[in-house]
């Protein structure tokens, strides 16, 4: 029905020091596609996504929804809902009147309004609230009432703007499985901002990651989590995030401490920076090939335990998976090394750039 | 031990409160009294508690033509307070949700407004409504009363319209409100008790107005408070009348007052208390 295309899309803000909130932005959601836009603070997703609502300008570029440019329109003309962080539900309305709100400006009926939020409602286990006002529903349920909202209009694209920041991390968890399964079903296409990766890598069809305004890799989250572009994604997703190393090059390969490892790809550089997952680590037996890391931090999380070090004669810190039953102690030194199916990412230190990406 | 000090330095306190608030109220509470009294009784020294109530103070009143004097303060009261929420809500809004340039060169001028004594704009108001043929008019007051009020209004207002959720708005917008649906459906319910507020303290200041009212209105369109006055004669004070008609102009204000008094307390507490 309908996708949405950013086309060079910037958002400037003005003043003496003019900020390009968001730059250039070139991105397409497809239709019915649940696309996730995520960033550190100050990215630019969340501009982004209210540029397509009709909340923001777009100083240059366009954004269209469908065939229609809407870059000039109005939020009211381009057949969009929006779930906001806060909700902002209307406080003096119950919770029929706020899912009943815009279908009433609309012009529907009184007859058609009622059974449109009632099925809303039954949707999302709302019936027995449908006369309350807001301030009387806990958390959980008003993230439903805001979802209601946006759903009993049936617009041609969902826009979610961190609609679980403000959840308890059950309820998130919960709440997150819920939204994307009633996106599915109802297979209207979505723009959803996060700064949870978690949330990002398992929602989003496709995950756009941006990095001060700028788009800096829209994939699956299999391929972004695989083959990140450059270095901030490939630091940015996954948690913990990837170890980054800047080693030079030697013959082929790197060493680290004592262990040469050899690169997947030739570099014509003199330093790469090498990109090593933790759980692309393994501790090894003494004797064994490996390079020696002073344990300086151990976090146990029942499954698994993550290890930060020091390599020997480097400042970089290290964080390696280890099994959660066997942890090592503080103070001790480990023998470590690459597992057989562990992958190594190499990325240009100048440009950031991934080196022999396809 | 310690729970007895605590009970007695409550008690202590309770008793304090009480008499700072007898003293607050005492002179509300002696002109109710004297207003009762004949005004033989109410000219006594010492005072006196002793005395047998009487309406005739109230009636004589009535004679003298009280009705037409609350006639002109209601009518003028009610009309510059309406000339100020319908002038002002849209300012505030303009001023807080939906910021125009020069907003805050906009809230300095309204400020300044109030920075000029009245005593010294007298004159040329004088002159001014003269000119027009609007002395001892209350369409003058209605006025002058919605200039007053209208500064103290825009900026009270604003601040309750700051504390609305921009993401509300928007949520409206994008459930395809038009400005007007947005200010009066989603902004204006919300702000209710803070606009209630704004309008009490107008009433109230309107009400009470006299220095305008006094200098710019004589017979036809005089208030209360130029009624009030009436009483003080060269041949004395009349005590009793004077009370009386003091209870009468003071009596609206406190129904409205006392009938508003939650609304009044969830406004002006609105932007103290999240």
């Amino acid at each position: 029905m309908a996708q949405v295309a950013y086309a060079g899309a910037s958002r400037i803000y003005p003043g003496a020091h003019s900020v390009r909130a968001v730059d250039g932005l070139d991105l397409c959601a497809g239709d019915g596609e649940f696309l996730v836009l995520v960033g550190p603070s100050g990215s630019g997703k969340s501009t982004a996504l209210r540029m397509a609502a009709g909340l923001e300008d777009v100083d240059e570029g366009t954004i269209a929804i469908g065939d229609r440019d809407v870059t000039q329109l109005p939020p009211k003309d381009r057949d969009i809902a929006m779930v906001f962080q806060s909700y902002a539900l209307y406080p003096h309305m119950s919770v029929r009147e706020n899912m009943a709100f815009s279908l009433k400006l609309r012009g529907m009926s009184k007859a058609d309004v009622r059974v449109k939020v009632e099925e809303a409602a039954d949707l999302l286990d709302l019936t027995q609230y449908l006369d309350r006002k807001p301030k009387a529903l806990s958390g959980g349920q008003r993230q439903r009432v805001a979802m209601g909202r946006a759903i009993v209009r049936e617009p041609s694209v969902f826009l979610m703007d961190e609609p679980l920041s403000n959840l308890d991390a059950k309820l998130r968890v919960e709440t997150r499985a819920n939204i994307a399964a009633l996106q599915r079903r109802l297979a209207t296409t979505t723009i959803y901002v996060t700064h949870d990766q978690v949330e990002a890598m398992t929602m989003g069809d496709r995950v756009a990651v941006l990095r001060d305004g700028v788009l800096q890799q829209c994939a699956s989250p299999q391929e972004l989590y695989g083959t990140p572009r450059n270095v901030f994604v490939a630091g940015f997703i996954g948690s913990p995030a990837m170890n980054l190393l800047t080693l030079p090059v030697d013959g082929g390969g790197v060493k680290l401490g004592e262990l040469k490892v050899q690169l997947p790809v030739r570099a014509e550089q003199g330093e790469v920076t090498v990109g090593i997952r933790p759980e692309s680590l393994s501790p090894v037996g003494a004797g064994e090939d490996g390079f020696d890391l002073q344990v300086q931090l151990v976090e146990e999380l029942g499954a698994d335990a993550y290890v930060h070090g020091t390599l020997a004669g480097h400042a970089d810190k290290v964080v390696v998976r280890t099994d959660g039953r066997t942890p090592p102690k503080l103070g001790e030194a480990i023998r470590v090394a690459p597992c057989d199916t562990g992958e190594v990412h190499v990325f240009d230190p100048e440009s950031g750039l991934r080196i022999g990406a396809e | 031990m310690t729970a007895r000090t605590n009970r007695l330095g409550r008690g202590a306190l309770t008793g304090l409160t009480w008499l700072v608030a007898l003293l607050f109220v005492f002179p509300v509470i002696w002109m109710v009294v004297t207003s009762f009294k004949h005004e033989v009784d109410a000219a006594t020294d010492p005072p006196t508690f002793a005395f047998t109530p009487t309406l005739e103070q109230f009636t004589t009143i009535l004679d003298r033509g009280f009705l037409p004097y609350l006639a002109n303060s209601a009518f003028v009261t009610g009309l510059s307070t309406l000339l100020v929420l319908l002038l002002g809500v849209p300012a505030a809004y303009a001023l807080s949700l939906a910021p125009v340039k020069q907003t805050s060169n906009a809230l300095g001028f309204f400020l300044s407004t109030k920075m000029l004594p009245i005593v010294a704009a007298i004159i040329p108001l004088y002159v001014i409504s003269q000119n027009l043929g609007m002395l001892d008019n209350v369409w003058a007051l209605i006025v002058l009363y919605a200039g007053m009020n209208l500064p103290l209004a825009v900026w009270m207002m604003r601040s309750f319209f700051l504390e609305v959720p921009t993401e509300m708005i928007e949520a409206a917008r994008v459930d395809g409100a038009k400005l007007p649906t947005v200010l009066y459906r989603v902004v204006l319910p919300v702000v209710a008790p803070g606009i209630a507020a704004t309008a009490l303290i107008c009433v109230i200041f309107a009400w009470t107005e006299f220095f305008y009212a006094v200098n710019l209105t004589a017979a036809q369109a005089g208030t209360v408070p130029v009624f009030l006055v009436g009483f003080i004669t060269s041949e004395g004070l009349f005590w009793a009348q004077l009370s009386a008609a003091a209870l009468l102009a003071s009596l609206p204000v406190m129904i409205i007052g006392w009938v508003a008094q939650n609304h009044l307390v969830r406004g002006l507490s609105m932007g103290a208390v999240k």
